[in-house]
């Protein structure tokens, strides 16, 4: 009942008067990403029977004991029904037990916390960078569309859209530190992830080149954006309106920002979550303990409690990012319907 | 390498039903743009020599040597060096292509197939189908296409056909959400209404008005995902997925590759280079194509 009413999107206050608060839109959004999470956790469960072979198998190393193999059976209850089994794994993982890493004999969650932390360290360094600096020049092309400064911009942005950033992250290690020997070319540190800082270059130095790398798809494609959206608002009559008023052109940029900024927020939250969940490929460059260094590490020996946590951490944190930056741009942008 | 797709507005609002002579139109437009022009070259002949590969390569790809390994551009008769085995660079690029190739197109047809049937589906018939349906594609949007594809073909185990499933999987959610868009919007225009009025089937309006209108926004997006579907197989083969060794593949060779950066740098960024431009032809004729198409993304 209450939840019927949720769900509808507006309703009448006492006065009669129909409103649509944002905290009900909120609650309503919130509501609908509730199937997806759900749907993510029956991707991610059902993984183990993607796997070849028993499922007990992938959950066990090879040299386990036939009464190894009878009570893990028991644990997880592979004899009962599918649909049991997958409540039970989702009740447990709900209360932060993620199973055991066959590699390391840890806890998953712990384990994913903590490469998760290191891999935000790039990607919020690679945003900081690209997102900035992305906008600024989608804003330039824009004003000067279909002159030099546009073309550049543009074939720049499908340049960076276009290079694999494996190859890229390679390149760079050939450049600064074989050649040039400026930067150090892979891990977290002399001393490994445990002591790495931010304020000390001799740690932060480890974290340019991964961040260089990841910040330059999102850049592309962040750049890519503002350009449209702002060529878009730039074509409207209400600049014309400014313009003859006699305004200068910083203030028409502002002006214009003001109205293309809430269409590129959505793409770059969609490319925050993307720099979080898709950092397996520089992260094995670069040997970064982060998320997806866990991830190739847990493949690679069929580690898969381990693949199956991180992914859906991973997801689940990628579902959040897009419903945050969901609500956010219907917070800062009134044109938004709070459908 | 992200597959945001633009839902609304896909057909511009003045589309008319196809008019005769569409491809050719398309062909006039395209004949004045050297840049797709110039990109669509390099597409054909990474296509030939792939084709060609046993006639064009100068050498085996897989003959190893233990005299000539690593050996650096233009060093007797290896025109672009050897790599960590001794093999040719020149001959395993030229053959790597076929495998980049196929895997940059193979997942991209199937899913356009697939995804395409599922969001005409859902699109035509509207109600409980199109939710079920867009909601089970939106969970598979839950997942950053590299996690998806890494995820799958992690489980799968390596090989080029796990990866050719991982890859489909993962291109059929925004084939479909494409497809469902743009059938959406054509399903109430006038001219169904009168398809239906006038006593046409449903099947005779999908075949006759709804896929034809929907082929310009499906192909463009599809050819968009080809250079994705390109960067995607490489990565996949780099982490070790996909294609298996001795195979030359691209993405493969340079994660062999990778351990001999301080010996022949050169040489270990070429296969990535490949890559790189194959994937920048396809993106920059793809972009071509929508300007001629005048499809809105």
């Amino acid at each position: 009942m209450y939840l019927a009413l949720l769900l509808r999107e507006t309703y009448r206050t006492s006065a009669g008067v129909v409103a649509n608060p944002m905290w009900l839109y909120v609650i309503r959004r919130i509501l609908l990403a509730a199937p997806i999470a759900i749907g993510v956790t029956v991707i991610c469960f059902a993984l183990i029977y993607l796997a070849p072979g028993d499922p007990i198998q992938s959950l066990l190393p090879p040299e386990a004991t036939q009464a190894d193999v009878a009570y893990l059976k028991q644990v997880y209850g592979f004899d009962k029904p599918l649909p049991v089994q997958y409540l039970k794994w989702v009740s447990r993982a709900t209360v932060g037990d993620f199973g055991t890493s066959i590699q390391t004999n840890r806890p998953v969650l712990g384990e994913v916390r903590r490469a998760l932390s290191h891999t935000l360290i790039i990607s919020i360094g690679a945003a900081l960078l690209a997102f900035p600096l992305a906008i600024a020049l989608g804003t330039l092309a824009a004003f000067y569309i279909g002159r030099p400064p546009d073309r550049i911009a543009t074939m720049a942005s499908v340049v960076g859209i276009s290079v694999p950033n494996y190859w890229l992250g390679i390149v760079l290690i050939i450049v600064f530190a074989v050649e040039l020997g400026v930067l150090p070319a892979s891990g977290m540190g002399p001393q490994g992830s445990d002591d790495f800082s931010l304020t000390q270059w001799a740690q932060l130095k480890y974290a340019v080149l991964p961040v260089l790398t990841t910040a330059l798809v999102p850049l592309g494609i962040i750049m890519r954006s503002t350009r449209a959206a702002m060529a878009d608002v730039l074509s409207q009559d209400f600049i014309q309106t400014l313009r003859a008023k006699g305004l200068g052109q910083g203030a028409v940029v502002r002006h214009a920002l003001r109205n293309a900024l809430p269409q590129v927020l959505a793409v770059m939250g969609l490319q925050f979550g993307y720099l979080v969940g898709g950092s397996i490929l520089t992260e094995t460059i670069f040997n970064w303990p982060g998320t997806g260094f866990l991830m190739n590490k847990a493949i690679l020996t069929r580690d898969i409690p381990m693949l199956q946590g991180a992914l859906l951490v991973l997801a689940l944190s990628f579902v959040s990012i897009n419903l945050a930056v969901d609500l956010l741009q219907t917070a800062v942008d009134p044109r938004v319907k709070r459908g | 390498m992200s597959l945001a797709t633009a839902t609304p507005d896909i057909i511009p609002a003045t589309a008319a039903p196809r008019r005769r002579g569409y491809w050719r139109a398309l062909w006039h437009k395209l004949r004045y743009d050297y840049v797709t022009l110039f990109f669509l070259t390099i597409i054909v002949l990474i296509f030939a020599a792939a084709i060609f590969a046993p006639l064009v390569a100068p050498f085996d790809p897989n003959k190893t040597s233990m005299v000539y390994r690593l050996k650096p551009i233009g060093y007797r008769h290896f025109f672009l060096g050897t790599d960590e085995l001794g093999r040719d660079m020149l001959s395993r690029l030229i053959y790597g292509g076929r495998m980049s190739l196929m895997m940059g197109f193979v997942p991209v047809v199937i899913a356009t197939c697939v995804g395409g049937f599922f969001g005409v589906v859902a699109g035509f018939t509207g109600g409980w189908v199109n939710m079920l349906i867009m909601r089970i594609m939106d969970v598979f949007y839950a997942f950053p296409s590299v996690l998806l594809a890494v995820a799958i073909s992690g489980t799968l185990g390596g090989g080029v056909g796990n990866g050719l499933i991982a890859l489909t999987l993962v291109f059929i959610p925004p084939l479909c959400r494409v497809a469902e868009a743009a059938t959406t919007q054509i399903r109430t225009r006038d001219f169904v209404e009168a398809a239906r009025a006038s006593g046409a089937s449903n099947l005779s309006i999908i075949f006759f008005h709804i896929l034809r209108n929907i082929v310009a926004p499906v192909l463009v997006y599809a050819s968009s995902l080809i250079s994705v579907s390109i960067l995607l197989a490489s990565g996949l083969s780099f982490l070790g997925l996909g294609v298996e060794p001795p195979t030359a593949d691209w993405g493969l060779m340079l994660s062999t590759l990778r351990q001999s950066i301080y010996v022949q740098p050169l040489i270990c960024a070429m296969p990535g280079a490949a890559i790189f431009i194959a994937s920048l032809s396809f993106n920059l004729v793809s972009d071509g194509l929508r300007q001629a198409m005048d499809v809105r993304a």
